[in-house]
């Protein structure tokens, strides 16, 4: 895996020693709150409704198990014993004292972590496929390309004042499991008359404006990419508006200018901004290409595989589930849920990072994946080695075999610890799971992304769910919007609304009749709950949504 | 947000620990809400929060409408009932203080 140089390391204890330092000066008096504020937002410390806020940044969600281990070690010492996995390949602890992040930020550094850019109107963490490396539809592993931008992007002079927050993902496949088309800047590796290239979409994002990237590029030369979003960058950097923030994302930008204007302008900065490019980045990211290969053959004896599948039905589940073949032979991909019906969607307790981090370690290559579905992913086992994987999962309570499924369902914190939600989400996360689960139809009604934000800001990906929950404030009383038929995949598009919201007491059982009457119009059993929707139309789902809840309900048979 | 009209209570989070806090009779910044002060004027408020916002204790200081039941002062809006209680995921935050408790 990829290591920091001595330049990130230098530049994180830098960072930390002026934040400590800050911290002081704050409780000491000697700064107030309005000039402390964006000096702990640009180390990642948010003031949320119970506590403080640490959000840590996991680069394109990759991480190794000494590094799983520290941040196991930071929720128990400072923190309540758990860490919250977000949408944007983040881990978030939501109890730390103000006083205690200093210490936080260097145990963070400590294993080659940091909390920088992860707030602030800056470049975000990068995201990526979280199978990368791994995926069996992959043309390259996207993380030479993501750490190569996060290497530009961080503490670039230019990039600490943006007009607004900046998301960029990165895919190696054509399958997208990274939601490009719902960031700023989305980019796919692919091949191209027998080159490696980059399409290039921009102006996606979710929020109070929802709207689908659009390609700027079909095929640019790998050579051209850093150059290139610099390009992008500095034109939304001149003409992105400051004036509005809800209207300073550079969606809006490329929307008033047009696509073709848009691209005019990026293509006008590229040619002087490439020349200063040098072709050190092609240097750097031929290294990065050596330090993420992975191509070891594997001998692990795969009998007990298949002793286990034949044994074993809870196996067989699990396997059937959460587990994907991988691109090399005699390796799988493993999903570990953290999903487990009526836990809190993408939450980890300290006990479970560290029997994560052990398996890593022994297992998976020490690697591990945060997805942004809030999942955790072992991604290179090898056969033989998943009944001993499935035992351990087991022991630790991780052994929910629903990938994919209703119950694995996104939810951002909401109104629970959100300062910003207008409702909360968890308890809908938790009842929904545990209502499908209880009814043991999961499995019947199969491939479903449900996807729930406590407040238009859409940290929880609602617009791209293909059921959207969306918690509103209805006159001081928690109310529900429901959106069919959005999807975050390479056939992206944004969920329509249904109708006025429902009250706490009613989203579930209106869910259930949604996907009851999928169940009723579907054509055969492999037409998914998307496919249906999409062959019939929105205005029968939106009928059965509304059918009086006292009349109707579904029953497992 | 509904518009804050009396009676109210000033609130805020302690800068340390980011803990909830309630203006008290006695002028202190208290963990439970039914310590906290209740103004049924609003201006009276508005001079208290004035003269408290901004010190060293605490941050984000503001002011929320609060309904009275006896000795109990509840938030009316249910985003300060949840603030002086915790999330309701897990047992933490204030709902697990004993000492919170109505008597
Ligand atoms: C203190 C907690 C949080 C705050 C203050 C916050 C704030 C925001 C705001 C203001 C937006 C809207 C941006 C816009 O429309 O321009 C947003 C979007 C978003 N946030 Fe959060 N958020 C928080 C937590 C989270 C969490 C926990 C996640 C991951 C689960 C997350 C992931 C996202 C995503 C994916 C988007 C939509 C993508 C986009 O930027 O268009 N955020 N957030
Ligand atoms: S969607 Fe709203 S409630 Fe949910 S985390 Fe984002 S800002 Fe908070």
């Amino acid at each position: 895996m990829h290591r920091y140089s001595e330049f990130d390391r230098d530049f994180v204890a830098t960072r930390n020693a002026q934040y400590r330092d800050q911290v002081a000066r704050r409780v000491a008096g000697e700064l107030t709150e309005d000039e402390f504020k964006p000096l702990r937002l640009m180390n990642g410390v948010y003031l949320q409704l119970h506590a403080y806020m640490l959000r840590v940044a996991i680069p394109y969600g990759t991480l190794s198990s000494a590094q799983m281990r520290q941040l196991a070690h930071i929720a128990d010492r400072w923190d309540k014993g758990y860490g919250h996995f977000t949408t944007r390949q983040n881990i978030q602890y939501n109890w730390p004292r103000l006083v205690d992040t200093p210490d936080i930020l260097d145990a963070l550094a400590k294993v080659e972590m940091h909390a920088i850019q992860t707030s602030g109107n800056t470049i975000r963490n990068v995201t990526a496929d979280h199978f990368a490396g791994a995926a069996i539809d992959e043309v390259v592993d996207p993380r030479p390309y993501a750490e190569l931008i996060r290497q530009w992007s961080t503490d670039h002079p230019e990039f600490q004042f943006l007009p607004r927050k900046f998301k960029i993902a990165v895919t190696g496949s054509a399958v997208d499991r990274a939601v490009v088309q719902a960031h700023d800047i989305g980019l796919q590796m692919l091949e191209s008359r027998g080159e490696l290239a980059v399409k290039v979409w921009v102006g996606g994002g979710l929020g109070r404006t929802p709207i689908l990237g659009q390609v700027l590029q079909e095929a640019l030369p790998i050579a051209d990419l850093l150059p290139y979003l610099e390009a992008i960058l500095a034109v939304y950097n001149l003409w992105g508006r400051r004036d509005n923030k809800y209207k300073a994302r550079i969606k809006i930008l490329v929307n008033a200018m047009g696509i073709d204007v848009f691209r005019r302008e990026v293509q006008a900065a590229f040619e002087t901004i490439a020349q200063d490019f040098s072709g050190e980045d092609q240097a750097v990211l031929e290294q990065l290409r050596q330090a993420f290969d992975f191509s070891a053959a594997t001998d692990v004896d795969e009998a007990a595989y298949h002793q286990a599948l034949a044994a074993n039905s809870l196996f067989r589940q699990w396997v059937d589930q959460n587990v994907l073949p991988h691109r090399l032979s005699g390796y799988s991909i493993v999903t570990i849920s953290l999903k487990k019906p009526g836990q809190t969607p993408g939450d980890a307790s300290s006990d479970q990072m560290r029997g994560l981090a052990d398996l890593a370690e022994r297992y998976s290559h020490d690697e591990l994946r945060v997805s942004h579905e809030q999942n955790l992913v072992l991604p290179h086992v090898a056969l033989g080695h998943l009944p001993a994987i499935f035992d351990a999962l087991t022991a630790l309570d991780l052994q929910t075999a629903n990938v994919g499924l209703i119950s694995d369902l996104i939810a951002c914190p909401g109104m629970d610890y959100c300062a910003l939600a207008t409702a909360r989400s968890i308890p809908i996360a938790q009842q929904i799971a545990e209502r499908f689960s209880q009814l043991g139809l999961e499995e019947t009604v199969g491939a479903m992304k449900l996807k729930i934000s406590g407040c238009i800001n859409a940290c929880g990906h609602h617009h791209v769910g293909h059921i959207g929950i969306l918690g509103l404030d209805k006159g001081g009383v928690e109310s529900y919007q429901i959106t069919l038929g959005g999807d975050g995949s390479e056939n992206a598009s944004l969920g329509e609304k249904i109708g006025p919201g429902f009250s706490a007491d009613d989203i579930v059982p209106a869910i259930e009749r949604i996907v009851a009457h999928y169940l009723d119009l579907r054509s055969a059993e492999t037409e998914t709950f998307i496919q249906t929707l999409r062959r019939v139309g929105l205005a029968s789902f939106r009928d059965a949504a509304y059918v009086d809840p006292a009349t109707e309900v579904i029953h497992a048979s | 947000m509904a518009r804050i009209k009396a009676p109210v209570v000033v609130t805020a989070n302690r800068l340390g620990s980011g803990e909830v806090v309630y203006l008290s009779r006695d002028g202190r910044w208290q963990a439970s809400m039914d310590a906290g002060q209740v103004f049924t004027e609003l201006a009276e408020a508005e001079a208290a929060l004035a003269r408290h916002d901004n010190e060293l204790e605490v941050v984000g200081a503001y002011l929320i409408n609060v309904e009275v039941h006896g000795a109990r002062v509840e938030g009316q809006h249910y985003r300060e009932q949840f603030r002086s209680l915790g999330p309701s995921n897990y047992w933490h935050g204030k709902q697990t203080e004993a000492n919170d408790a109505p008597v």
